[in-house]
């Protein structure tokens, strides 16, 4: 598939490389041990380490780095046993420190890469530059007051990691999908909780085109996109602007940009020329970061099933479609809500009961899975007494309805309405011999050869039974009887 | 780089001093520079040892960083935090606005 974008002199290719910043799960923050829970008052979650009080000296947490490794082994990456803390310096109203405590020569995660599926059912592999710790900043809050900004420190010194991509994404799709690729990551490890709305995962895109094959344009980087969507928004606005302003003969600054979520697009950050002189130095107050590589191999054999391994199994071992497969892992709740119901059911038919029936219900419902009324329990209950003959598909569907509208157990419904599949010989033969005898012009005409009618006979004994026949029985048995 | 090349000019005692958001007088900056050249200059003695193949080295002591325990331990001092802000409204800092 060509990621070419048709200019008017000619044709462009997109280069994009990613910065995601994830929020490390952890009770207590990176350097302090102050809570980093969503939500509290302002200036509540802040120790004095975090609001930089003269004399306060950070203590890393244990499970941020942790954590961190986890999130390397899961990018595929190389685990850094040894690494650095530096300062990186800069002013501004919500960084109390004057700098952040960040990791630039030596980060704790070093190169790998991941792979992302694109609509077309083609795959990519996307190249990991690095991961690192860091700190994040405070809030700031402009809208308060007309000549003042205030400031919330709560998110001070929560525990970041800093996902850099290589310069290998070449479209707004692939940038998106190696978004969710990544937060569906995190999310399976349980090493960032995903949340986009409440901050907890942003990104910062670098945007460049250029001639196919020549050398890489200019960049700019738009930072502090918090949704796929405004990712691609926000690139495919940059790719035209960056496109028009060279096709008129212009030149692409090199620049940090921001995207207006109102109106889809981008514009430059004013007064920052000094921005990308960080000055960065190890910092004093922090040894460097030593473990040993018996600790990675410890949290490497502890780490969760991961979707592309999960998606591999569904499909070998389960014998599910590829699409299937990628539905049911997309998030972590759904693959385990799966897992639970297909134990000990037939793998296929539960998933086709979950993507169908159960998302179909749900998406009616406008429901989630977490709030779904049927349980994975109940929805394996159903699949197994459709696989053991005791209900039809299609009476399924009826008794689905119902345990979506009560939350009650198939088995009961079944019982309660007398919905029970008649799988008995005698008692479908009798069926069958009421049938023919009320339709004796159409038997006749059956034994003439017009075989076409043997879908008749079927028809008007199930509509008999009401459904409850078996049908497989109820088409052998007429096959003898009509033979 | 030799020490007669270590020039720091007022420029960039200026952007350094932007960037630290230091003021300075005018008079000061020529002062200033002369001193960081000197200081550059002795450092650059440095320069004379063979370093290929060296690591910089982060820390001197051969320790390593401590580590502590995932505990919240620390927090819930408000009123602490904001003890020296020069102002305050509902828990918040107030500074001069700072946009973008």
């Amino acid at each position: 598939m060509s990621n070419l974008i048709q200019g008017r002199t000619g044709e462009w290719e997109v280069v994009i490389g990613m910065e995601v910043h994830a929020q490390v799960s952890s009770q207590s923050k990176l350097f302090s041990g102050a809570p980093t829970q969503f939500g509290a008052d302002p200036n509540q979650n802040v120790s004095l380490v975090d609001a930089a009080m003269p004399g306060m000296l950070p203590v890393i947490n244990e499970e941020c780095v942790k954590q961190a490794i986890r999130t390397g082994l899961g990018l595929n990456a190389k685990i850094n046993c040894y690494s650095v803390f530096d300062r990186k310096n800069y002013f501004y109203a919500d960084l109390p420190q004057g700098y952040q405590i960040s990791q630039f020569k030596y980060p704790i995660v070093g190169e790998g890469a991941i792979v992302i599926d694109l609509k077309d059912g083609s795959s990519v592999e996307i190249g990991v530059e690095r991961l690192h710790l860091e700190q994040d900043a405070g809030k700031s809050m402009h809208d308060q007051h007309p000549s003042k900004s205030y400031i919330d420190l709560n998110r001070s010194g929560v525990a970041l990691m800093e996902i850099v991509s290589k310069p290998d994404l070449r479209s707004a799709e692939q940038a998106g999908a190696y978004m969710k690729k990544v937060r569906s990551i995190v999310r399976y490890l349980g090493t960032c909780d995903g949340n986009m709305e409440e901050g907890s995962m942003r990104a910062d895109v670098n945007v460049s085109v250029r001639r196919p094959g020549e050398e890489l344009g200019t960049r700019t980087e738009t930072k502090n996109l918090n949704s796929v969507r405004f990712i691609m928004a926000a690139i495919d606005y940059e790719v035209q602007r960056q496109i028009e302003l060279i096709e008129d003969g212009g030149e692409i600054t090199q620049e940090t940009r921001l995207f207006d979520t109102n109106t889809g697009a981008t514009r430059a950050m004013r007064g920052k020329e000094d921005a990308h002189d960080y000055r960065y130095f190890p910092d004093p107050d922090l040894l460097p970061l030593e473990f040993s590589q018996s600790l990675v191999d410890e949290l490497a054999a502890e780490l969760p099933e991961l979707p592309d391994q999960i998606r591999e199994r569904m499909v070998g071992e389960y014998g599910l479609s590829s699409y299937d497969a990628a539905v049911l892992t997309e998030e972590r709740e759904t693959a385990a809500f799966y897992e639970a119901a297909a134990k000990d059911q037939d793998k296929k038919l539960v998933a086709n009961w979950m993507s169908v029936e159960l998302f179909g219900a749900l998406n009616k419902a406008g429901k989630s899975l977490a709030d779904s009324p049927v349980s994975p329990a109940q929805l394996g209950g159903l699949v197994a007494l459709i696989s053991d003959g005791t209900i039809s598909g299609r009476i399924a569907k009826d008794v689905f309805a119902d345990m979506f509208e009560t939350g009650r157990d198939a088995a009961d419904i079944i019982e309660e309405k007398g919905l029970k599949q008649v799988s008995d010989t005698g008692a479908i033969e009798a069926l069958i011999d009421q049938v023919l005898a009320d339709n004796q012009d159409k038997v006749d005409e059956y034994r003439g050869g017009k075989d076409k009618l043997f879908g008749f006979f079927v028809g008007q004994t199930m509509k008999l039974s009401k459904g409850q026949a078996n049908p497989a029985m109820v088409n052998d048995l007429l096959k003898s009887k009509l033979g | 780089m030799s020490a007669d090349k270590a020039i720091v000019d007022t420029a960039t005692v200026e952007k350094i001093a932007r960037l630290a958001r230091i003021r300075l007088a005018e008079e000061r900056k020529e002062p200033i520079a002369q001193d960081l050249n000197r200081i550059l200059s002795w450092i650059e003695e440095l320069n004379e040892v063979d370093t290929d193949g060296v690591e910089p080295l982060a820390s001197v002591t051969g320790h390593s960083l401590p580590l502590r325990k995932d505990e919240i331990t620390d927090g819930d001092v408000q009123g602490k935090v904001l003890a020296n802000a020069p102002e305050e409204a509902s828990g918040f800092f107030v500074v001069p606005k700072v946009v973008e």
